[in-house]
């Protein structure tokens, strides 16, 4: 990067342990002015650790840290925000039953000499900066009405407009459509030439090739690469980052990858002209037993609504649903499962028991078949350690409270909950979100295995290589209406990104 | 987390100092007990008495009944603040349903033991399932549904007692609220034997487990395709039935049935089942919690008589000592948190 210029923050040594477990093992760390920094590795690789370090929620850790050649010690969040260092962490932190404009003003709305709030000039400045930022909409509306994406981006736009001059961004894509993506790209092209510096962390290689000047690359706790971006390729990268020959485990989907025949087997879901208010219009298709039907589209497109009304959990304004020929209208989730219908929502947090046992999180979806009235713990575990053993989770201790494993083997566990007694329907939302390459692949293999079993499995993702990765037939959601089928026909990221 | 660090955290969690920060909610009131008994063991010669301990008993026998169906629901995250006033109606309608004496004035309606108390366990079913259904179908709030039920439970109070005292009870509910066996009191030996019923229920059957884990994460369960509703209603009707009950012996225990007559249960057994550390956020705790809760409370009430104290400043100390609970509650919540990261 800049040559002879000062870091404007600069690591030195940086070693943190947990309770014994070192995250980081000495890592140097350089930021300059006006740079986009990309930082890669897997799940656990040590960059959120320091990124927490950075941003001042880790305070205990050994080495040197200097914001602009002076050493600093923070001692909480608050101090790294007064040296002008923000983080958008990667879930949302929004108010989403207040206005636009209160969330781009958060803690530090203008105010009269009185101390009343002065809503127009809010509104006003708030709209002026979102427009920098290309978004364009009502300051005064419900921040909780807008679609993911955009609420994504808005605190984005917070934070970037905040005036700090080192800005941390950890998984800011993941939400986003590729249009909003690429607005998210040109402002911060724009912030570097205005001298931000600026972290960016991401699972999606490409982006962070394509945004990034630098590229950082962790591994247990190391950084084992530092390389200038334009030098450098995907499956440099990959290597890397997982340490041993990378290529054949991250396909870009690029190319065309031909389809299947379409399964002929018998039809287990059929969906018919399924409406929702605004959500979801007209909606129709079948999925068939041994077969990966995948649903891709951008965030908000419907595919959430979609998939809560196959297990019940919202109720569609029309439309019918058969399983396996029998019209169902699901009262509640319990009724859709009675029916054969499993759910794996995109959220973990959602649908695990966090402070419960890996073994009472597997047994709670099937505790009916397996005890009448009376628990059998015993059972329970046998039934969880051959899951365990089958995914592969790591560690492999099912009486090992849930909040203690990593996010891809608390995926592994909500995928294991429904395989004991399979159902015949498996709906899948995101299943690899957030992944390190080899969980990813070992979520891959599962439903491919699945799949030879004969259930019918549906794939609901906004990443088209999740998509692409596992479906062997694809429809396209686009604003709530399916616009597009393949099937049997060479497709491509390109295309689908097209399609939607 | 890789899983290495995953595996090291476990490790961690399975030594002393995390253990007990997380077993901070069992632990802490326990060491209350202990400290208030060896406070008034030492203060006053006639506490630590066998005698004494009977009574300690007998004094919370119908806090206790009380108190095991509402662990079930504060288990849930719920709350029914109706509990007191079903006790109340429970207890007077089956006064209202037995012969009394000619200078009693009610407009009753005598029927056969059997038959009244199967009429007032009925009725108080029926008010546990309005509550249910109000908070499951409707949708109100557990704490405003059972707030208005408290209501309607007073009102169909007064109305059948109109401002009266009745006395007289069925036989069957004589013999248990007031007479004894052995030397033990036949209250406490219910009292025991529903709080075993509920830990058991709560410990070993499939229902019980749906009741931990609707309380520990309402839309996990929900998402694992368990009828969180019906559980939640269940958890309410059993509520309002040991309500019931409770209240029907505590009526024998008191001699008398009139308006009015539980209302400091509501606190108590409230009290009894936070103090002895089952989360008011659900799915931590159990029986056992508010067995050691219902001591806490039974020592304290049964103490303070026996030391010199100023009795109006009796309900001060008692407010303290459940504020202080209440944040315990909520910080062993937080280190258990903490500890789980």
């Amino acid at each position: 990067m800049p040559e002879g210029q000062q870091p404007i923050l600069e690591l030195q040594g940086i070693t943190k342990s947990f309770g014994g477990v070192e995250a980081l093992r000495g890592v140097d760390f350089a930021l300059y002015p006006g740079e986009i920094h990309g930082l890669v590795g897997e799940n656990g690789a040590g960059k959120s650790t320091l990124m927490k370090i950075i941003a001042g929620v880790h305070t205990e850790f050994s080495g040197r840290f200097l914001v602009d050649g002076k050493e600093m010690h923070f001692r909480s969040a608050r101090d790294a925000h007064a040296a002008g260092i923000a983080m958008v962490h990667q879930e949302l932190s929004v108010a989403p039953d207040l206005t636009v404009a209160e969330n781009v003003f958060l803690g530090n709305q203008p105010t009269n000499r009185l101390g009343l709030v002065q809503w127009r000039r809010m509104a006003r400045e708030a709209g002026e900066q979102l427009a920098r930022f290309g978004i364009d909409v009502d300051p005064m509306s419900r921040l909780g009405d807008l679609p993911i994406g955009l609420q994504q981006l808005i605190e984005i736009a917070r934070v970037l407009f905040s005036g700090a001059r080192i800005v941390i961004l950890d998984e800011p894509t993941s939400a986003l459509s590729p249009p909003e993506v690429e607005r998210l790209f040109a402002t911060l092209r724009r912030l570097r030439q205005e001298g931000t510096a600026i972290v960016f962390i991401s699972h999606f290689i490409e982006d962070i090739l394509r945004v990034s000047d630098t590229v950082t690359v962790f591994r247990n706790g190391r950084k084992v690469a530092e390389t200038a971006s334009a030098a450098t390729s995907k499956g440099a990268l990959i290597e890397a980052m997982i340490g041993r020959g990378g290529e054949a485990l991250e396909h870009s989907y690029t190319d065309d990858l031909m389809l299947p025949q379409p399964s002929d087997r018998k039809v287990v879901l059929k969906v018919d002209q399924l409406s929702l208010s605004r959500s979801l219009q007209d909606i129709s298709f079948e999925a068939r037993a041994g077969e990966v039907l995948g649903i891709y589209g951008f965030m908000g497109c419907g595919q959430q609504e979609l998939s809560r009304i196959l297990f019940g959990k919202l109720k569609p304004d029309g439309g019918t649903l058969a399983v396996e020929g029998t019209p169902k209208s699901f009262a509640s989730t319990a009724a859709a499962r009675r029916a054969g219908v499993a759910l794996v929502p995109e959220s973990r947090r959602d649908m695990l028991f966090h402070q419960e046992p890996v073994y009472k999180n597997i047994s709670i979806s099937i505790l009916d078949r397996i005890s009448a009235l009376l628990l059998k713990p015993a059972r329970e575990r046998d039934i969880a350690k051959r899951q365990v053993e089958q995914l592969q989770i790591r560690p492999p201790v099912v009486g090992l409270d849930l909040g203690m494993l990593s996010g891809g083997n608390q995926q592994k566990v909500a995928l294991a909950k429904w395989l004991t007694y399979p159902p015949k329907l498996l709906v899948l939302c995101e299943p690899t979100r957030g992944m390190d390459v080899g969980a990813k692949n070992d979520v891959i293999n599962i439903v491919r295995d699945l799949r030879a079993r004969g259930l019918a499995i549906i794939v609901l993702s906004t990443e088209p290589e999740t998509v692409l990765s596992l479906a062997d037939r694809i429809l396209v959601l686009k604003r709530g209406a399916l616009v597009r089928e393949f099937k049997n026909e060479p497709v491509s990221k390109d295309r689908l990104l097209e399609a939607a | 987390m890789s899983s290495e660090t995953a595996l090291a955290a476990g490790r961690r969690a399975r030594g002393l100092a995390p253990f007990l920060r997380s077993q901070m909610r069992n632990i802490a009131p326990f060491l209350t007990l202990i400290f208030l008994t060896a406070f008034f063991a030492f203060a006053s010669p006639s506490f630590a008495t066998l005698d004494n301990l009977g009574n300690i008993l007998t004094q919370v026998s119908v806090t206790g009944i009380i108190a095991v169906g509402l662990t079930f629901v504060i288990l849930c995250a719920e709350i029914d603040l109706s509990i007191a006033a079903i006790a109340n109606v429970t207890g007077i309608a089956v006064a209202y349903f037995t012969l009394q004496e000619s200078y009693v004035n009610i407009a009753n309606v005598p029927l056969p033991g059997a038959v009244a108390i199967i009429l007032s366990i009925l009725l108080c079913a029926l008010l546990g399932l309005v509550n249910a259904l109000g908070l499951t179908a409707i949708g109100i709030p557990s704490f405003i549904m059972t707030l208005a039920m408290m209501q309607i439970a007073a009102g169909i109070s007064a109305l059948l007692v109109r401002g009266q005292i009745a006395y007289k009870v069925p036989s069957l509910i004589t013999t248990l609220g007031s007479g004894s066996i052995g030397g033990v009191p036949w209250i406490v030996i219910v009292a025991a034997i529903m709080l075993l019923g509920g830990h058991l229920v709560l410990t070993y059957t499939r229902f019980g487990r749906y009741v931990y884990m609707v309380g520990g994460n309402r839309e996990a369960a929900e998402y694992s395709g368990l009828n969180v509703k019906l559980i939640l209603g269940a958890v309410m009707v059993i509520s309002a039935v040991c309500s019931g009950i409770g209240g029907m012996l505590g009526v024998a225990h008191f001699g008398s049935a009139q308006q009015n007559e539980f209302d400091t249960y509501l606190l108590d057994s409230i009290a009894a089942v936070v103090v002895g550390g089952t989360s008011l956020f659900g799915g931590r705790g159990g029986i056992g919690n508010t067995i050691v809760g219902l001591f806490v409370l039974g020592v304290l009430n049964n103490g303070l008589d026996h030391v010199n104290i100023d009795s109006f400043l009796k309900i001060l100390i008692r407010g303290l000592i459940l504020l202080a609970a209440l944040v315990i509650n909520v910080y062993a919540q937080r280190l258990r948190e903490k500890a789980a990261e």
